[in-house]
């Protein structure tokens, strides 16, 4: 194999006069930090995000303990008196065959949780790899995919939800599945403009010039960059998932009962709206603060994890 | 009295890393009919100090000092005072003429709009004005064009469109921040041209904001060569040029590579770089970079000095700068 | 006889304009239409024209990050627009870049020694090899080793140029093509680019083209000039010669337009304010393509396209009615009854 450089690579250089008259004054008093740290720091200078993370991370923990240390099974029947008020053993109240409401709404959150995140994790990486095909390519590879992209987008979700959730939707994973199944071509349309940015991106054409091949250049130069913009659309996609998911259940089409969501629950107090809107309201407020800190938490990400962020007030 | 006063500038910005002085101890005279140019580099607060003036900057800068405009107050006036003002007795030239222009209605309906919402004229007259306007920056076949919209223009086009839509009210003082450096050299010159015209048709006084020394040598009255937020050297334009008495003015002029420079000698250099304003050196802010350094210039800030009459620098060493050998061709 | 580098041979770069449905190409944009020149060993090659004049275009199809449409570029005796995949790659070694956006052209999350050594990663070079040979390119830029493990937006923008400019050396190279290095730099940092460029040229042995649009610092640092306008050379020549006699009348126009940093010499200048727009590169005048503009065309202009031919030594000009050594634009326009409209600084 031919030697790296032309030449031999390691003669000592002698520095010129002006690199030398340059070095002057650029000592370095500052501490190195990575990348991961500078992005952590700025992070937390976030205080908006670093409160919805908090809460977000509270909210988890208490969806898992909540239900272990209670007394009751989030469907066990006749836990109570049936449509009792919230009391000291069951704060929010029994629903109509006695099921304590508590650590079904807590339950219910779980269940929720854990279908956002799958919807955004498989959203995110269906859209991503096909943006990043897709603009990373170009040509027919682009058009076709761009193709399938944009039908996919123009389908009216709900009807198509609707009826995938009528024929397949009784369990928490399958409806997770059809959601993200719609879901996928708002990343990748996102993600493909920004590969065809980078891809013009002088340092990407440095990259070429010094002879990388297109492997590197898609991984090591473009899809690092892209990072910020799809941690965002993630956190969008996982409030967009919970309410989604919500809104199906709503309309008795998403998990069905025994198993609680958040949305079924509201389903499920819909008719005691008059007397007890607590039953809704409850599920509500927690479906409202879930993605209104997820989408907070994903502002400070994007901030953060853009290197050129400064800092003002 | 002068058109324009300004006397102790000051902008203050607070950040997360502390108070950042962008622009201090500023103060000067403009009158009508009068070019003044401010040149420096990038941080040297030229711009911030036009946007002070303008009351453009954002809520959290602290503005202290006086700005007094044809016997007001600027900084005193109330908001809606100033957007009065705004448009119409100053009017701002800036870098990027899309940032003036709508891209959705055609150009002429754009100047004239603004003859409308400031004059008692009819639809008719304004339109006639505002092709006559057109005329005055050399737009050529001004009431076809007056009909076609900013994406029909060349760059150099859309800035003159912008420079007829500045003084379209007849303003009396015009601030042009960079009004050329993203142009071609042969549009700049064009654009140039606009801007004397249209000085010369309304009177005003200029306020011309630039990093480029050779635009300001054959249009500017006076000059002010800003540095680290501070004025380092005001003079007439000769004054600046030849017989300069500031280390920085005189690094500044001599890195410049020349069109007409027969030889290929090394350029002098500046060493280092403008400061960071976050830390700004102790005393003179070009002191890390002088050569002429004294020990007080690490701990004073200098004072202006009157070198010769309308002509100060600030500098604590000016009897130690070797006097210029090279007269004025 | 010096060594020749680079030899440009008609070379030319047309973008197809798509439209339709079928995306269907309906016209090109004329980017380089036929431009030949040359590089010598330790030359610095001066390429100048505003903007829209194809020369950034024509920088990079030299490099194949754009692939000609037609022509030859001759690197050392092998035509690099005739090379496979593989041996392009190893040419890459030999011809570098340095980009005219210090901000745009650093990966913003690569440490700033990965940025440096990985040229030389990507050829082969071991990883201590790399990071010895990092240290030396950076402190031959006048930067510190310590910076390696720092990135780009720590820096300030002349830094930055100059971590471009140690990429761009890492491999050894024989040619660099230096894109509008120092214009987006501030006048005291462009002076401590310019020199540092001048040095390393002699240290390295090194070619330079240097493309810009600012004739001050183009006369400043090329031994010879090369005047494009609409994808195509109009002048080329020692760089005196281009500056003192221009036979061109774009270049007489174009070096009208400069300023000069001297009140008096301002004062006395009649500035050509050339008329009209620049076409588009879609859609070129016939002929001459300087003709719309030009205060001193005639009718062969707009009929037959000039030829770029020698008019003395080392100076080529493409123009059927070229100016006289001395003589000025707004004389040889006087003579023929024509306008030229002119500014003075002075009133």
């Amino acid at each position: 194999m031919e030697s790296w450089t032309r030449g031999s690579a390691l003669t000592e250089i002698k520095v010129s006069e002006t690199a030398l008259e340059l070095a002057i004054g650029e000592e370095i008093t500052t501490e190195a930090k990575s990348l991961g740290r500078q992005t952590w720091e700025r992070l937390l200078h976030h205080r908006l995000a670093v409160g919805s993370g908090v809460i977000l991370i509270l909210l988890s923990i208490s969806f898992w303990v909540v239900p272990n240390f209670s007394p009751y099974l989030f469907d066990q029947v006749a836990a109570g008196p049936p449509r009792s008020a919230p009391s000291m053993s069951h704060p929010f109240g029994t629903d109509p065959i006695g099921r304590d409401l508590m650590v079904r709404t807590f339950t219910g959150g779980q269940y929720s949780i854990r279908i956002a995140a799958l919807v955004a994790i498989t959203t995110t990486l269906i859209g991503a790899v096909i943006g990043a095909i897709s603009g990373f390519f170009g040509r027919w590879v682009d058009a076709s995919l761009s193709w399938i992209t944009n039908m996919v987008l123009v389908i009216p979700a709900l009807v198509v939800l609707l009826v995938l959730a009528l024929r397949y939707g009784s369990g928490p994973w399958a409806i997770a599945f059809i959601i993200a199944a719609l879901s996928w071509p708002r990343i990748a349309r996102i993600v493909r403009g920004l590969f065809l940015t980078f891809k013009e991106q002088d340092f990407v054409q440095a990259a070429r010039a010094a002879g990388a091949k297109p492997a590197r250049i898609m991984f090591r130069h473009i899809l690092p960059n892209t990072f910020g913009p799809i941690m965002v659309e993630t956190t969008l996609n996982v409030g967009a998932a919970i309410i989604l998911e919500s809104t199906l259940s709503f309309f008795s089409l998403g998990v069905r009962p025994p198993t609680p969501t958040l949305g079924n629950l509201m389903e499920a107090a819909k008719g005691a709206i008059d007397s007890r809107a607590y039953e809704l309201l409850i599920p509500g407020a927690i479906v409202t603060l879930i993605s209104l800190c997820v989408n907070f938490l994903g502002d400070g990400l994007r901030d953060a994890l853009d290197p050129t962020t400064k800092r003002s007030r | 009295m002068a058109l324009l006063e300004v006397k102790d500038l000051k902008v203050v910005f607070p950040t997360d890393e502390g108070l950042v002085e962008a622009v201090n101890e500023i103060s000067f005279e403009l009158d009508s009919g009068e070019v003044l140019a401010v040149v420096g580099e990038s941080g040297s607060g030229k711009s911030v100090s036009a946007m002070a003036i303008m009351r453009l900057l954002p809520k959290t800068a602290r503005i202290t000092g006086h700005v007094g405009f044809d016997g007001q107050s600027l900084l005193d006036l109330p908001m809606k005072g100033m957007r009065r003002i705004r448009g119409n007795d100053i009017a701002m030239i800036f870098q990027d003429p899309m940032t003036a222009l709508n891209p959705v209605f055609k150009v002429g309906a754009q100047i004239a709009e603004i003859i409308l919402v400031h004059r008692d004229v009819s639809a008719k007259q304004a339109m006639s004005r505002t092709i006559d306007l057109l005329e005055i920056v050399g737009i050529s076949e001004p009431a076809r064009r007056a009909l076609q919209y900013p994406h029909e223009y060349s760059g150099g086009m859309r800035q003159r469109a912008m420079i007829a839509m500045a003084i379209a009210n007849d303003p009396k003082l015009l601030i042009a921040d960079e009004p050329t450096t993203a142009l071609d050299v042969t549009i700049q010159s064009q654009v140039m041209e606009a801007i004397k015209a249209a000085q010369d048709a309304t009177q005003a006084a200029m306020l011309l904001i630039t990093h480029d020394l050779g635009l300001v040598a054959g249009v500017a009255d006076r000059i002010q060569v800003m540095y680290g937020g501070r004025i380092f050297e005001s003079a007439d334009a000769d004054g600046i040029f030849y017989r300069n008495r500031n280390p920085y003015t005189r690094g500044l002029l001599a890195s410049l590579p020349r069109l007409d420079a027969r030889t290929q000698d090394k350029l002098y250099t500046i060493p280092g770089s403008p400061p960071n304003l976050l830390r700004m050196p102790p005393g003179c802010a070009f002191r890390p970079r002088c050569e002429f350094a004294l020990d007080i210039c690490k701990q004073e800030i200098p004072g202006f000095t009157t070198v010769e009459e309308d002509h100060v620098s600030r500098c604590h060493n000016i009897a130690g700068l070797p006097s210029l050998v090279e007269s004025p061709s | 006889m010096s060594n020749r580098i680079l030899e440009v041979h008609d070379l030319k770069t047309h973008f197809p304009i798509r439209a339709g449905l079928l995306r269907r190409q309906v016209g090109s944009v004329y980017a380089v239409d036929g431009v030949s020149l040359h590089v010598d060993e330790n030359e610095t090659l001066g390429l100048v024209g505003e903007s829209g004049c194809g020369k950034t275009t024509l920088g990079r199809t030299i490099l194949r990050l754009i692939e000609p449409t037609a022509g030859q570029v001759i690197f050392k005796g092998e035509d690099v627009t005739a090379v496979g995949k593989e041996r392009m790659r190893d040419l890459r070694k030999q011809m570098q870049i340095v980009f005219q956006d210090p901000y745009a052209s650093l990966n913003p999350r690569m440490p700033v020694g990965d940025i440096i050594g990985e040229p030389m990663i990507i050829h082969g070079a071991p990883r201590n090899e790399a990071d010895e040979k990092v240290k030396q390119l950076l402190a031959s830029v006048g930067l510190m080793p310590d910076h390696s493990n720092r990135y780009p937006h720590e820096f300030s923008g002349g830094q930055r140029q100059r971590i471009g400019i140690a990429r761009a050396l890492a491999l050894n190279p024989t040619l660099i093509i230096l894109d509008e290095p120092v214009s987006a730099l501030d006048v005291s940092i462009q002076a401590q680019v310019l020199n540092l460029l001048e040095e390393l040229q002699d240290q390295f042995n090194l070619s330079f083209m240097f493309i810009a649009h600012d004739l001050s610092v183009v006369r400043h640092i090329s031994d010879r000039v090369v005047v494009m306008y609409l994808g195509k050379a109009v002048e080329v020549a020692d760089r005196n010669d281009v500056y003192e006699k221009p036979a061109h009348p774009y270049t007489h126009s174009l070096l009208s337009a400069v300023p000069i940093p001297d009140p008096h010499l301002e004062k006395s200048r009649d500035r050509i304010v050339l008329q009209g727009e620049l076409p588009s590169p879609a859609s070129p005048p016939s002929g001459c393509r300087f003709r719309t503009r030009c205060p001193i065309a005639q009718d062969l202009c707009s009929s037959e396209v000039p030829p770029l031919r020698e008019l003395g030594t080392n100076h080529q000009v493409a123009c059927h009615f070229p100016i006289a050594a001395g003589d000025s634009l707004i004389n040889v326009a006087l003579g023929m009854g024509r306008e030229v409209v002119t500014t003075h600084s002075g009133d």
